[in-house]
């Protein structure tokens, strides 16, 4: 019995190393690729470049005209700044689903659900189009200022079932001790829903790096594009030629979510499996 | 509720009973004022980013609108010409067939993994991450060139296939095969789901799959008897989240047909498709109704997931 357990765990082992290795290939070879001289690049399926360069990077990082230090930084401000809006945001109206008792509490919920299941087409348009009496095309506050105000009701619905399984008595012992609500929310809630404040910044952080059509719809100037624009300006450009920078740059753009994903994958992991995500 | 059981316990009960309605009125007040307080922001943007967007495009979707001149009344138009437009049509085409063939690809490969994974192997949290990763990276431009290129005439896929001496298509290039290399890429991110069934696997009932052993059933029988009918919300819950993101797919179709949807309209998802009317020619009346109408379908797919949900899906209290 328990060799044949031992061998069936072997098989398994195998079958799933296979699927494994054949997922992740193409970004071994994308890496591999983009450290080779051009004429390499389709020569062979072995990642590793026989002829080593970097000469893909020092190319492709300025082949739009503009710098990949602009977008990048771009990306990171963008990013970063829909971090922190999305995780203030969110936990206020979380807190306020989770542990206050108001008219309508219900029925608000339920929009927020709601909005959930919405398809962000649906508000694409006329967003566009109230942002553009507003005269803010073309700058970041369309990316970010709807964060502000927990736009993605996600995030709200994850810390609501977070801030479910912390004990009443808690807050009703700070309550006691004459702490009102914000102080509740500050001193007693933030500090434990930390685990869902992480989940939260870390894939806000990851899709709004990764986001697209947003940043394609709203950002027009090549000193405002983000990495996912500069690198499609450069597709664009290049179709034809110089495939060697555009692996390039392609591995910059996925190196600052890979970073994050990787020092963060632990606690992300347990966080998407235990909270059910998108 | 239980707030008030705190503040119960510290008033005497005989005070209560005359006190009670003014007090109970001024704290009903007090928690309409902090909840509100709190829920403001969310407030805030729901109408201005959610509820007020919607009514203007239900709005917009009734008239003709460039952006730069005012809308003009044009009533159902719009909604009439959707469905004389051959690339509408085809757009719809090619995006029913995306969800049809692609969330049940990826749902079957995440449940497959799961369950390989769900037998207490070794470097459990090695496989979860890796498997995890192309579903957190997929949505970016750099995939998308990366997909590009590995299916392109001289690319990874033909090459491998170059070693059992089969010539491959050129991917990309061919209206027959170009919307599957997207369905692939959809596949391949199968990790979300993925950890979604690990984490309802490790729920179930050990006695079941015990007296299931001890039966002597096959691994087939337990699989279609135990595992999936005790998983079917989970199968439920993916169902309807990955439908919904599929109805959205936009950058893998924008970047490997440069924008366009090529070849022959062959990759035109919806999204795709109401980009380009939306914001390539500015027909944003036009666009508003696409908009509907795919709300609308999103709509319909979800109602009746949830009504067959009765049918099969299996939720023990």
């Amino acid at each position: 019995m328990q060799t044949k357990k031992k061998n069936s765990h072997w098989r398994a082992h195998a079958v799933l190393l296979v699927v494994l290795v054949a997922m992740i290939y193409p970004m071994v070879w994308l890496v591999g690729a983009s450290f080779k001289p051009e004429n390499q690049i389709f020569s062979t399926m072995n990642p590793l470049p026989l002829a080593f360069t970097i000469g893909n990077y020092v190319n492709g990082w300025t082949a739009t005209g503009t710098s990949f230090t602009v977008y990048l930084s771009n990306s990171l401000t963008v990013s970063l700044v829909t971090v922190v809006a999305n995780v203030a945001s969110c936990s206020v109206a979380a807190y306020a689903f989770a542990r206050l008792d108001f008219a309508f509490r219900k029925f608000w919920f339920g929009v927020m659900l709601g909005t959930m299941m919405l398809p962000f087409q649906a508000t694409l348009i006329p967003q566009y189009a109230i942002f553009y009496q507003l005269n803010w095309i073309n700058t970041f506050l369309p990316l970010v200022v709807p964060y502000l105000l927990a736009y993605d009701a996600f995030f709200i619905f994850l810390m609501v079932q977070f801030i479910r399984g912390i004990p009443r008595e808690l807050d009703e012992a700070a309550e006691l001790d004459g702490a009102g609500h914000v102080r509740v929310f500050f001193s007693v809630i933030l500090p434990l829903l930390k685990p869902a404040l992480l989940t939260t910044t870390i894939l806000t952080f990851i899709w709004t790096f990764n986001d697209f059509l947003r940043q394609l719809v709203y950002l027009s100037d090549h000193s405002r594009y983000t990495a996912p624009l500069g690198l499609n300006a450069f597709v664009d450009r290049a179709s034809g030629s110089s495939y060697g920078g555009m692996l390039a740059m392609s591995v910059v753009t996925l190196v600052p979510t890979v970073a994050v994903f990787l020092i963060s994958q632990r606690r992300l992991v347990e966080g998407v499996a235990t909270t059910g995500i998108k | 509720m239980s707030e008030n059981s705190g503040v119960a316990v510290l008033d005497p009960p005989v005070q209560e009973e005359a006190a009670a309605p003014v007090r109970r009125k001024r704290k009903r007040h007090k928690h309409n004022l902090a909840g509100y307080g709190f829920l403001a922001p969310w407030l805030i943007g729901l109408f201005a980013f959610t509820l007020i967007p919607m009514v203007y495009s239900l709005y917009l979707s009734l008239t003709k609108f460039n952006l730069l001149t005012a809308p003009q009344w044009t009533g159902l138009d719009n909604y009439v010409r959707l469905f004389s437009d051959e690339r509408y049509l085809q757009s719809i085409k090619v995006t029913l067939l995306y969800v049809v063939t692609s969330v049940p690809l990826k749902l079957a490969a995440a449940l497959l993994v799961a369950v390989a994974l769900n037998r207490g192997l070794k470097a459990l949290g090695f496989y979860r991450a890796t498997f995890y990763l192309p579903s957190l990276l997929g949505a970016s431009v750099a995939v998308s060139v990366m997909w590009r290129q590995i299916f392109s005439r001289d690319g990874l896929v033909n090459q491998f296939l170059g070693l059992f001496g089969v010539q491959g298509a050129d991917w990309i290039g061919d209206p027959r095969y170009a919307m599957w290399t997207l369905v692939v890429l959809s596949a391949w991110q199968f990790g979300t789901p993925m950890l979604i069934f690990l984490a309802g696997l490790k729920q179930l009932p050990q006695d079941l799959y015990e007296a299931a052993a001890i039966d002597g059933a096959g691994r087939f029988t337990v699989f279609f008897k135990i595992t999936l009918p005790l998983l079917s919300p989970m199968v439920f819950f993916n169902l309807v989240l990955e439908t919904i993101n599929a109805f959205q797919t936009f950058t893998p179709a924008y970047v490997i047909s440069n924008g366009l949807g090529g070849p022959i309209d062959s990759t035109l998802l919806y999204t795709l498709y109401l980009y380009l009317k939306g914001f390539g020619s500015m027909q944003m009346g036009y666009a508003s109704a696409m908009a509907w109408v795919l709300f609308a379908v999103i709509g319909l797919f979800t109602a009746v997931y949830f009504w067959s949900a009765r049918r099969w899906v299996n939720y023990a209290d």
